[in-house]
């Protein structure tokens, strides 16, 4: 079968996408999914006019660095039941949950098509958090450990379900959906596109670049407004920086919770140094107000640059001194190693992205594969572990740090070639409409992994459907994969490497 | 290895901030907002129809910095050059009105101290633990919160922590529009606190709902029945806004 490829940063016209059959769909999708090279980027429902839906996935492929668009239309798909693809490819079970909770569409043969974060709008109200379908765990000696909503640390919200028997965890089930705002619901009520843009920055405030990055990209191809190779510079500079302090950010968590102090205090003060440079920069510590449609509104001038390598330098100096000592050190080795492994096979089978697929030893990062803005100008080898543990993600975590500062000075090398293009001034959007029935997707690479941004526009240039992907959604799984085996007490230092969103996933 | 953590001990250096009320945050950062006096042309409105939150009231126009983002739209959008931004962070208050910025007012946002309970002083002025609920917030507020106890901030110079248990603390501190998936959860964590008990909003999203305000997803009603001790805007609010707003709060006199 043929299918219709995109790239990353393209928009489609909606007449132009193929309607298949759900038959021909899913031996589609299987033909696809064959090739470990492909993942699934997005699967979603929108309703096209009254009660017909249509669906779309994108299939990834890192390979060929395009991506696969495959769509079937359905009437009324809260009373009707298609084939579950989970049994066969497990990959897909969350988007099948997913569109089952939003649509009602049944999915036959589904293991576990439990609700995802109980949507305000979902099609079943009887369904609620107090009747979570936990799965069970029966024997003489096993027991069932609950945690959360409310848990130990100024963190997110969620609930955590060990099925235990002695002192072994035999699965952890993630149940999530408290911090569930809407928000895709309210990229189509909200009708400013500033609005939207602050929407965009609120779906997690730790990734505030990546996800407004793939916001304004979306709303720049739907506009027809290019983005320069200046304005795509800085943004790329401001997505490695946010990177970096998120990452030393998450050393420092994980240096606290195996009681190591001084990598804690450390870590955490040179996250300080990095943000705090975003405030000089935008005037707002997590890059709030810095990305926007079609032009910067913070200029990245001479003095900003020269701050930055001053910055850089320390930064540097202080980061690798401290990396050094810490992975050095005997006891910070056998804590973290062998914690909360998650072998090569499992992450592709659950078609994990981001971190959680480079601890095994996958590659998969958008910004080599489906390089988007200045990346295309530069090649980026993604940094990758071998062992899948709680070692692997401070390890890679480490190397991508020490990448990503090579590439902000080879970035502030290149951006005296650009200096003379203009990226300042707002283009003006009152009189325009977006393109009308057109899909544009935005793939970006986030800290934790593959960002993906769909919109939808209909026949008046009117958003229909805005469908946000955090990583978060594929690599939750692998969460619960890396605790069996382990002890509960090997879940802190688990869930703080993962580091994964609660309100990326919630939305 | 002795040498190796001798030596980052010696290039870390002093990192504390020695005096948190007395620090200068970058001109651009986004801090208490001042809306000149300077007449406005007839009919104009730009100011309030940019604003994504609803935030600007107009004749006369007034600004809610509890309903606030910090984007800095309405500076640019006011053809009179009305709106300013400065770096002043000390904005947390314990009177909601207070949050509301009239025209041509420079005067800094502050606590009313008659209206902090006494028992606060009694009781948290030199230690008070905390429990922070996270309610639907996006976690750069929980991030600034976490950050007030790291090496730079380092609130815990005046007895103020976070605690993991609720039994153990002396309020919550609530950021993110409320959830009505969580509102159950807060208020079971709000109940399971020893008498007496604060409550803490941070950031705009738990002040007024922010960019959320309408969603049919947030449940608010909590806040109908409990009375709020201390406002915290920003978004997030930034860790010297919060330590010092606090500390005003524990420290207020008579």
């Amino acid at each position: 079968m043929s299918f219709l490829a995109v790239n990353n940063n393209q928009t489609i016209h909606l007449k132009n996408i193929p309607i298949l059959e759900y038959g021909e769909f899913i031996s589609g999708i299987k033909e696809l999914m064959a090739n470990h090279n492909n993942h699934c980027a997005s699967y979603f429902g929108f309703p096209e006019k009254n009660l017909t839906y249509q669906f779309i996935a994108l299939i990834a492929d890192d390979g060929e660095g395009d991506i696969k668009i495959l769509s079937y239309i359905l009437e009324d798909p809260a009373n009707q039941q298609v084939e579950s693809l989970t049994k066969e490819i497990p990959a897909f079970h969350i988007f099948e949950r997913e569109i089952h909770e939003n649509t009602g569409l049944g999915f036959i043969n589904h293991p576990w098509l439990k609700p995802v974060r109980y949507a305000w709008n979902r099609t079943d109200k009887r369904k609620n958090l107090t009747n979570y379908p936990f799965y069970k765990l029966d024997g003489t000696e096993s027991h069932e450990v609950g945690l959360g909503p409310i848990h130990a640390g100024v963190v997110e919200p969620g609930h955590f379900r060990f099925s235990c028997y002695g002192e072994t965890v035999h699965h952890l089930e993630v149940h999530l959906g408290y911090q569930h705002r809407g928000v895709e619901s309210l990229f189509l009520t909200k009708k400013s596109l500033l609005q939207r843009t602050i929407l965009s920055e609120s779906i997690t405030g730790d990734t505030v670049v990546g996800h407004t990055i793939a916001f304004a990209r979306n709303m720049e191809l739907l506009y027809g407004i290019e983005e320069n190779q200046k304005l795509a510079l800085m943004r790329t500079i401001a997505s490695e920086l946010e990177r970096i302090a998120a990452h030393v950010g998450n050393l420092s968590s994980v240096c606290q919770d195996i009681a190591y102090q001084l990598g804690s205090s450390v870590f955490g003060a040179l996250r300080t140094s990095v943000i705090n440079y975003f405030e000089w920069w935008c005037g707002n510590r997590f890059s709030k107000g810095l990305i926007r449609t079609g032009y910067n509104p913070y200029s990245f001038t001479t003095e900003l640059r020269e701050k930055l390598m001053k910055m850089l330098d320390d930064f540097e100096l202080k980061y690798v001194e401290m990396s050094n000592a810490m992975f050095r050190l005997p006891s910070v080795q056998s804590r973290l190693e062998k914690t909360g492994t998650v072998t090569k096979e499992q992450a592709k089978i659950i078609g994990s992205v981001g971190l959680a697929a480079k601890i095994t030893g996958i590659p998969r990062d958008i910004r080599n594969s489906h390089p988007y803005g200045y990346y295309k100008n530069v090649f980026y080898m993604p940094a990758i572990g071998k062992t899948g543990d709680a070692m692997a993600h401070t390890l890679v975590r480490d190397q991508e740090i020490k990448k990503s500062l090579r590439l902000i000075r080879y970035l502030v090398d290149d951006f005296e070639k650009h200096e003379k293009l203009d990226c300042d001034v707002r283009p003006d959007l009152k009189r325009k409409k977006m393109e009308p029935s057109t899909l544009s997707i935005s793939l970006t690479e986030g800290w934790r992994g593959e960002i993906c941004h769909v919109a939808v526009t209909n026949e008046e240039g009117e958003l229909a459907a805005y469908k946000v992907k955090d990583p978060s959604i594929h690599n939750w799984f692998s969460l619960a994969l890396a605790l069996r085996g382990n002890e509960i007490s090997d879940f802190p230092v688990c869930n703080k490497s993962y580091d994964l969103s609660y309100c990326g996933f919630d939305l | 290895m002795f040498f190796d953590t001798y030596k980052i001990l010696r290039h870390q250096g002093k990192q504390f901030i020695p005096d948190i009320t007395k620090a200068v945050l970058p001109t651009l950062f986004r801090g208490r907002p001042e809306i000149s006096d300077e007449a406005c042309s007839d009919g104009c409105s730009a100011c309030a129809d940019v604003c994504p939150t609803e935030a600007i009231l107009l004749d006369p126009v007034r600004l809610d910095v509890g309903k606030c983002v910090f984007c800095k739209e309405c500076v640019w959008a006011c053809y009179k050059d009305k709106f300013s931004f400065t770096n002043d962070y000390k904005i947390a208050t314990n009177v909601r009105e207070r949050l509301i910025i009239a025209e041509g007012v420079i005067d800094p946002i502050k606590l009313d101290v008659l209206k902090v309970r006494k028992e606060i002083v009694k009781f948290f002025g030199r230690s008070l633990k905390l429990r922070q609920v996270s309610a639907g917030g996006d976690n750069s507020g929980e991030m600034e919160l976490n950050a007030c106890s790291n090496v730079n901030f380092d609130m815990g110079r005046w007895g103020i922590e976070w605690v993991a248990s609720p039994r153990h603390s002396d309020g919550i501190v609530i950021t993110g529009p409320i959830t009505e998936n969580m509102s159950e959860a807060l208020q079971i964590c709000y109940d399971a606190i020893p008498i007496p008990k604060i409550i803490i909003l941070a950031g705009t999203d738990a002040i007024s709902g922010g960019i959320f305000a309408d969603s049919p997803a947030i449940n608010r009603s909590f806040l109908d029945n409990h009375h709020v001790d201390l406002y915290v805007p920003g978004n997030p609010p930034h860790p010297l806004t919060f330590i010092n707003g606090v500390l005003e709060m524990i420290r207020a006199k008579y």
